[in-house]
C-alpha cells in the first residue's frame, strides 16, 4: 500500500467524460481507500466509470458480474473437490497438494495481484440480501482466510474498488457506510443529445430534438413508477426513424409510447392526466 | 462546528454513524475537503448513502454553514471577489444606494452581518442573500458590495439552497430491504428437499473408505411456511398503496415459502376473496379454509377502520358483488378465518392512536394487531412464529 494518498489521480479520459463530482468521489474513495459505490438510473454510465478509471490510471480491470445466485464465497476462491475427488481415483496427478484445486475468484485474484487492480462488482443489487453484508470484512481488511490450505490471502495493494447499484433493492446500512457513495444523475439534455448522436449518427436533427422534448416532457409527469431511461429512448428514436414519423407528429402526440412505459399504471396514469394513449 | 453539522444531519433523519463520521474527520485532517464546495462534496458523499437523503444533505448543511464565520480561505476568496466586484461594479438603473468603497469596512460589516444572520435571505436590503439592495450576496441591485458565492459559479451553500435533491427525498418510513429482513425470520427450514450430492461427506465416506468412492446423498434444507397475504385495498387504504405493496413486494422476494398467496378484500372479507378486484378472480372462502392449514400463516394488512355496519352487519357488503353470503357478517367471516388459521396477525398502517375507533378495536379482539413498521412487523413476526 502507499505510503501518502493521493487525491488527484483520475482525471477522466479522452472517451468517457467525467463530471467534475464524480471525478471527486473517484478520488476520494481511492484516497481512504474505502469502495466508491456508485448508483444511478440504468444507461447512465456506470459500469463505464470503471473502465476509464482502469485506463486513466493503467490498471487491470477486474469485474465480477453478480447476479441473482451469486454467493459472496464465489469471489473469494473456489475449491474443486469434485476434481481432486476424481483426480484420486483416475487421475495421476498429486491429490495430496490441496492449492492445485483452489482456484481464485475475483477478489482473490485482485488481492494477489502484484500491482493494484481495479475492482469492478457489478450490479450488487442483483444478488441476495445478505449478499452484500457477506463481504464487509473481506472489504474491510482486504484480506480472506482459505480454511482448507490454513493460508490467509491478503491484498499486496489494496484494489481500487468500484461497486455499482441500479437500486434495485436497498443495500444493507452496514455495508453502506463503509462505502463512498456518488450518485449519478440522469443526463441533461445536452449530455443525451451526444449520447443520441454517437449511438444513432444518421438521425435527423429535428426528429431527434422533437423526441428528446418528448421524452424529458414525460419524465417530467408526477407519479410515474418508472421513468424511461436512456435505453428506452435509443429504442423509440430507432422506431421512429423506421416508421417514418415526422417531428410534428411526436410534438403533437405520442407515437409509440408502448416503448417508452411499460407499466400498466403508468400508462393508465398519462391517458388519465395528459390523454396520451400508447 | 462539525459537532453541530452532525446534529443537524441526525435532526434531519440522517442515520450518520459514528464509522463515517472518523472518516469523515479523517478526510477533512488530510485535506480531502479545500474550500466550502469541497466540504459540501466530500461530506455528501462520505456521509449520505442514497440519494433520496440528498435533499436532507442540503438542508443539514445549509443549516450549518449559511450565515457561519467563514474559514480563512474563504476570506482570502472574498478578498479577490471584492476588489473584482468594485472594478467592475456595473452601474445600477433606479433608486440610488449608497456605494461603500472601503473594503475594509465593507468586509467588517460583512462579517458581522454573517454572525447576525441566522437565516437565508432573498431580497430585502440589509442580510446577506440574494436579490434585493444589500452590498452582501448575490444577484442583487447594490451598485457595489460583496457578492457571496464564486463569480459565474455557484457556491456550496447556494447549491444547498437550491435543493436540488427535494424530489428524490423518501422519507425512510419502510423499505422493501427492512420488510424483506423481517419476513426472512418466518422461515423454518427443513430437510425436504430433493436429494443432491453432499461434497463434503462424500470426501470423508471415501477417505474412510480408503479411496474407494461413496456418494453421500442428502436433502436440502426446504422451508415449509405457507403464508397468505391478505391485503385491504379499499379507498381509506389508498395513501398507504405503496406501503402495502412494498411488502408484497418483500413477500414475493422472500425466496423459500412454501408457499405465498397474496388476496385481496374492501374493508372486511364477505364470504369471498378477490385474487384481483379489477378482473373479478375470486375465491369462496369456504373453499380456502378447506385448501388452508392450521399451518398457514395470515398476515391481513388493513387499517379496520370503516363503518360499523360494514362489518357488524350481514348485508355489510352491501351485497353489491352479488356474493349471497348475507347470513355473516365481516366480523363473522374474519373469526371463521381465524378459527381455521390460529396463527394469524393484523398489520395496520395507521399509526395506533386511531385504533380507538370501534370497528379497529373489534377486529384487534379478533386478530393481534399490530402497527406496519417496522418493529411492529418484527413483533407480528415472533407472533407467527410462535403460533
Amino acid at each position: 500500500m502507499t505510503d501518502e494518498p493521493r487525491f488527484d489521480l483520475f482525471h477522466g479520459t479522452r472517451s468517457y467524460i467525467a463530471d467534475e463530482g464524480l471525478m471527486a468521489d473517484v478520488n476520494c474513495a481511492i484516497a481512504l481507500g474505502r469502495p466508491l459505490l456508485v448508483r444511478g438510473e440504468p444507461g447512465t454510465g456506470k459500469t463505464m466509470l470503471a473502465r476509464a478509471v482502469a485506463e486513466a490510471l493503467g490498471h487491470r480491470l477486474l469485474t465480477w458480474h453478480v447476479k441473482s445466485t451469486t454467493q459472496a464465497k464465489e469471489g473469494l476462491y473456489h475449491y474443486d473437490v469434485v476434481q481432486r475427488l476424481n483426480d484420486s481415483r483416475f487421475g495421476d496427478a498429486d491429490v495430496s497438494d490441496i492449492r492445485r484445486y483452489i482456484r481464485m475468484g475475483v477478489l482473490g485474484q485482485a488481492f494477489k495481484a502484484e500491482d493494484q487492480t481495479i475492482l469492478l462488482i457489478d450490479e450488487i443489487d442483483k444478488a441476495d440480501v445478505e449478499f452484500p453484508n457477506d463481504l464487509l470484512r473481506e472489504l474491510d481488511e482486504m484480506a480472506f482466510h482459505i480454511p482448507e490450505l490454513d493460508e490467509t490471502v491478503s491484498a499486496r495493494v489494496r484494489p481500487i474498488t468500484i461497486i455499482t447499484s441500479n437500486a434495485e433493492k436497498e443495500l444493507p446500512d452496514a455495508f453502506l457506510r463503509r462505502c463512498v457513495f456518488h450518485y449519478i444523475a440522469f443526463p441533461d439534455r445536452a449530455r443525451i443529445a451526444r449520447i443520441v448522436n454517437a449511438h444513432l449518427p444518421d438521425l435527423e436533427g429535428a426528429l431527434v430534438d422533437a423526441a428528446v422534448a418528448r421524452f424529458y416532457s414525460l419524465r417530467a409527469v408526477q407519479g410515474l413508477r418508472k421513468k424511461p431511461s436512456t435505453s428506452e429512448l435509443l429504442d423509440w428514436l430507432a422506431v421512429l426513424a423506421r416508421a417514418g414519423v415526422s417531428p410534428d407528429q411526436i410534438a403533437r402526440k405520442m407515437p409509440f409510447m408502448g416503448i417508452l412505459v411499460k407499466q400498466e399504471q403508468d400508462l393508465e396514469l398519462l391517458a388519465r392526466t395528459k390523454g396520451w394513449e400508447a | 462546528m462539525f459537532d453541530l453539522l452532525l446534529l443537524n444531519l441526525r435532526a434531519q433523519g440522517v442515520p450518520v454513524g459514528l464509522s463515517e463520521w472518523m472518516v469523515f474527520l479523517d478526510g477533512l485532517r488530510r485535506g480531502l475537503a479545500q474550500d466550502m464546495e469541497g466540504l459540501y462534496r466530500f461530506g455528501r458523499s462520505v456521509l449520505v448513502h442514497s440519494e433520496t437523503q440528498f435533499d436532507a444533505w442540503d438542508l443539514a448543511f445549509q443549516a450549518t454553514f449559511a450565515g457561519v464565520e467563514l474559514e480563512p480561505q474563504i476570506h482570502e476568496k472574498f478578498q479577490a471577489w471584492l476588489a473584482e466586484a468594485l472594478a467592475g461594479a456595473a452601474p445600477y438603473e433606479g433608486e440610488r444606494v449608497e456605494v461603500r468603497e472601503d473594503p475594509e469596512e465593507l468586509r467588517r460589516m460583512l462579517r458581522e452581518r454573517l454572525l447576525e444572520q441566522k437565516e437565508r435571505h432573498d431580497g430585502g436590503s440589509k442580510w446577506v442573500g440574494t436579490g434585493g439592495t444589500s452590498p452582501f450576496g448575490s444577484h442583487g441591485k447594490s451598485s457595489g458590495g460583496i457578492r457571496v458565492g464564486e463569480g459565474g459559479g455557484r457556491s456550496a451553500i447556494q447549491v444547498a439552497g437550491e435543493r436540488r435533491w427535494a424530489d428524490y427525498r423518501v422519507d425512510r418510513e419502510l423499505q422493501s430491504r427492512d420488510l424483506l429482513v423481517a419476513l426472512r425470520a418466518l422461515r423454518r427450514l427443513a430437510k425436504e428437499g430433493p436429494l443432491s450430492l453432499h461434497v463434503d461427506k462424500t470426501i470423508d465416506a471415501t477417505a474412510h473408505n480408503a479411496g474407494e468412492i461413496e456418494l453421500v446423498e442428502e436433502r436440502e434444507r426446504r422451508n415449509r411456511v405457507h403464508v397468505v397475504l391478505l391485503m385491504d385495498t379499499g379507498g381509506s387504504m389508498a395513501p398507504h398503496a405503496r406501503l402495502v405493496e412494498a411488502l408484497f413486494t418483500a413477500a414475493s422476494e422472500t425466496k423459500g415459502f412454501k408457499s405465498l398467496q397474496a388476496l385481496q378484500f374492501h374493508n372486511a372479507p364477505y364470504g369471498w376473496l378477490y385474487e384481483d378486484y379489477r378482473n373479478f378472480k375470486r375465491h369462496p372462502i369456504p373453499e380456502l379454509l378447506a385448501r388452508w392449514t392450521p399451518e398457514h400463516r395470515l398476515v391481513w394488512v388493513g387499517d379496520a377502520s370503516m363503518a360499523p355496519y360494514e362489518l357488524f352487519q350481514p348485508w355489510g357488503s352491501g351485497a353489491w358483488d352479488g356474493s349471497g353470503h348475507t347470513t355473516m357478517s365481516g366480523l363473522d367471516w374474519m373469526a371463521a378465518i381465524r378459527k381455521r388459521c390460529p396463527a394469524s396477525v393484523w398489520l395496520n398502517p395507521d399509526p395506533p392512536r386511531y385504533w380507538e375507533h370501534p370497528t379497529v378495536r373489534a377486529v384487534g379482539a379478533v386478530f393481534p394487531m399490530f402497527s406496519l413498521t417496522l418493529a411492529g412487523l418484527r413483533d407480528a413476526v415472533r407472533k407467527l412464529r410462535s403460533g
